[in-house]
């Protein structure tokens, strides 16, 4: 994707994560930022800071005084004052600060935890077969289109209630909200409210028709003995589509890239099953697809630097976790890596709500991937191309089978 | 003669629910309805489990998980 915006020329002091050196491959831009600053700053976006450390990423997580999650996805767009007001948000809880995030988060958590994306892992194994047995017979194909990008739409399309032919309308939802962030104002909104329509048709269908689903699930949910306003049900839609998509689709994506280089960890994991928990966890690490955003909440000195209120601020959990100083050999890919705290998932109370069902979906794609096409690498290296902005992974894969393992 | 023995524990204020733990070692730790992670009764660690103990430790990304020796006449050694 090409970048509405000028190229940068200095990291530093004009970084813009929607540049096309920064979308091909950021992990040199951070090391050298590491080294420089370790807080970057850039003009663009009326005003945006950029912290590349473990230890400052993290400080910046676990700090809701100086910092709120009104809005998480940096844009040319700020939250105004027909937005729902701090510390809602637009997608709660997300965009929720506390104490009004724990409330929602809670209401949320139960569907989340182990126990209910077990349950998923009988149709998300099914899935990922069916995607692969229309594969057969062709030498080549391309790993993100064919395959990675599939199994998150249509386990969450399932998740949600939503109709499973509708997944491709979803694909250009999450690319207004994640990629597009340079479009104009007017045509942003504009797009939103198509966004907003689609989603208030399912809300209706689905308080005419109630169902054993997330959506029905939240229709059906009181807070303080009062149903959440439609726009917060659809607020909360958007969001676990869009994160539960565009995020698990990288990593699956990445993972997959990864591999298709490295023949040793394919025959590795093929000869060591168990070597898949780590495995995850390492390929999570060293390509995680997040990076978050926050607002400065209120004026104050960061580490020598004048954050002011209103200046954005992104969250590269991806460069925490190839920082040396918290990881040994942080730029290696390990598939033991035994110490592994890794922050692919956030740290503090914005933990990814969805952490257990895409690490089970990324288990089982890499799975059910190597057991069919245990031998295969990269098609040509050019012609893979990654999304830009806040989460990263591979949108064109192009690989070559070498064996079939079927 | 006393043998090392190990007690982990959660920082309940500290855990948000990654789940690495649990993944880890499910007999050490156990989750409530919101995914929360707590140790498994007063958190004693069986010698055969050690060095699962270390690994949920050495995994969690909140820094949530302590693994104390303690002796087996219970005398604490931080």
């Amino acid at each position: 994707m090409t970048s509405r915006h000028p190229p940068v020329r200095d990291f530093a002091a004009d970084f813009d994560h929607t540049d096309p050196a920064w979308v091909a491959d950021p992990y040199p831009i951070w090391d050298d930022l590491r080294q420089r600053c370790p807080v970057a700053h850039s003009d663009r976006y009326g005003g945006a800071w950029l912290p590349v450390t473990h230890d400052l990423v993290s400080e910046v997580a676990y700090d809701h005084e100086h910092f709120t999650s009104r809005s998480v996805v940096v844009s040319e767009r700020r939250p105004g004052p027909d937005d729902l007001p701090a510390p809602i948000g637009l997608s709660p809880p997300i965009t929720s600060d506390p104490p009004y995030h724990s409330i929602v988060r809670r209401m949320l958590l139960p569907a989340f935890t182990p126990k209910p994306i077990v349950a998923l892992e009988p149709f998300t194994r099914d899935l990922c077969r069916e995607l692969l047995a229309a594969t057969e017979g062709r030498t080549s194909f391309d790993a993100a289109a064919d395959y990675a990008q599939h199994i998150p739409v249509r386990v969450i399309v399932r998740f949600l209630g939503f109709p499973q032919e509708d997944a491709d309308m979803f694909r250009s939802i999450i690319r207004l909200v994640l990629e597009e962030v340079d479009l104009p104002v007017e045509e942003r909104d504009e797009r939103f409210t198509e966004v907003d329509a689609y989603m208030d048709a399912q809300i209706e269908d689905h308080i005419a028709h109630p169902r054993d689903d997330l959506t029905s699930f939240l229709i059906e949910t009181e807070i303080d003995g009062h149903k959440l306003p439609v726009e917060q049900i659809r607020g909360t839609m958007i969001l676990l589509m869009i994160a539960g998509i565009d995020t698990t689709w990288s990593s699956i994506g990445a993972s997959l890239w990864h591999l298709a280089q490295h023949p040793e960890d394919r025959r590795r994991l093929a000869a060591e099953p168990a070597l898949m928990s780590t495995a995850v966890e390492e390929l999570l690490r060293a390509y995680a697809p997040v990076t978050m955003a926050r607002l400065v909440a209120k004026d104050f000195d960061f580490h020598g630097h004048p954050f002011k209120e209103g200046d954005w601020l992104l969250l590269p959990f991806p460069a925490a976790n190839r920082d040396p100083a918290a990881f040994e050999h942080a730029d290696l890919v390990q598939l033991d890596r035994a110490t592994n705290r890794h922050a692919a998932f956030g740290l503090g109370r914005h933990r990814c709500l969805g952490s257990n069902l895409a690490r089970m979906e990324l288990r089982i794609a890499l799975q059910e991937w190597l057991a069919r096409y245990p031998d295969f690498e990269l098609s040509d290296p050019a012609a893979v191309t990654w999304s830009a902005g806040q989460v990263r992974g591979p949108r064109a894969l192009p690989v070559t089978i070498r064996q079939n393992g079927r | 003669m006393t043998h090392a023995s190990f007690r982990v524990h959660v920082d309940p204020d500290k855990c948000q629910g990654h789940n690495r733990c649990y993944s880890v070692s499910p007999e050490l730790f156990e989750l409530d309805d919101l995914g929360m992670s707590s140790e498994v009764g007063a958190g004693q660690v069986p010698a055969a489990l050690v060095g699962q103990a270390r690994l949920a430790v050495d995994n969690c990304p909140e820094r949530a998980i302590s693994l104390t020796e303690t002796r087996q006449d219970g005398e604490g050694q931080p």
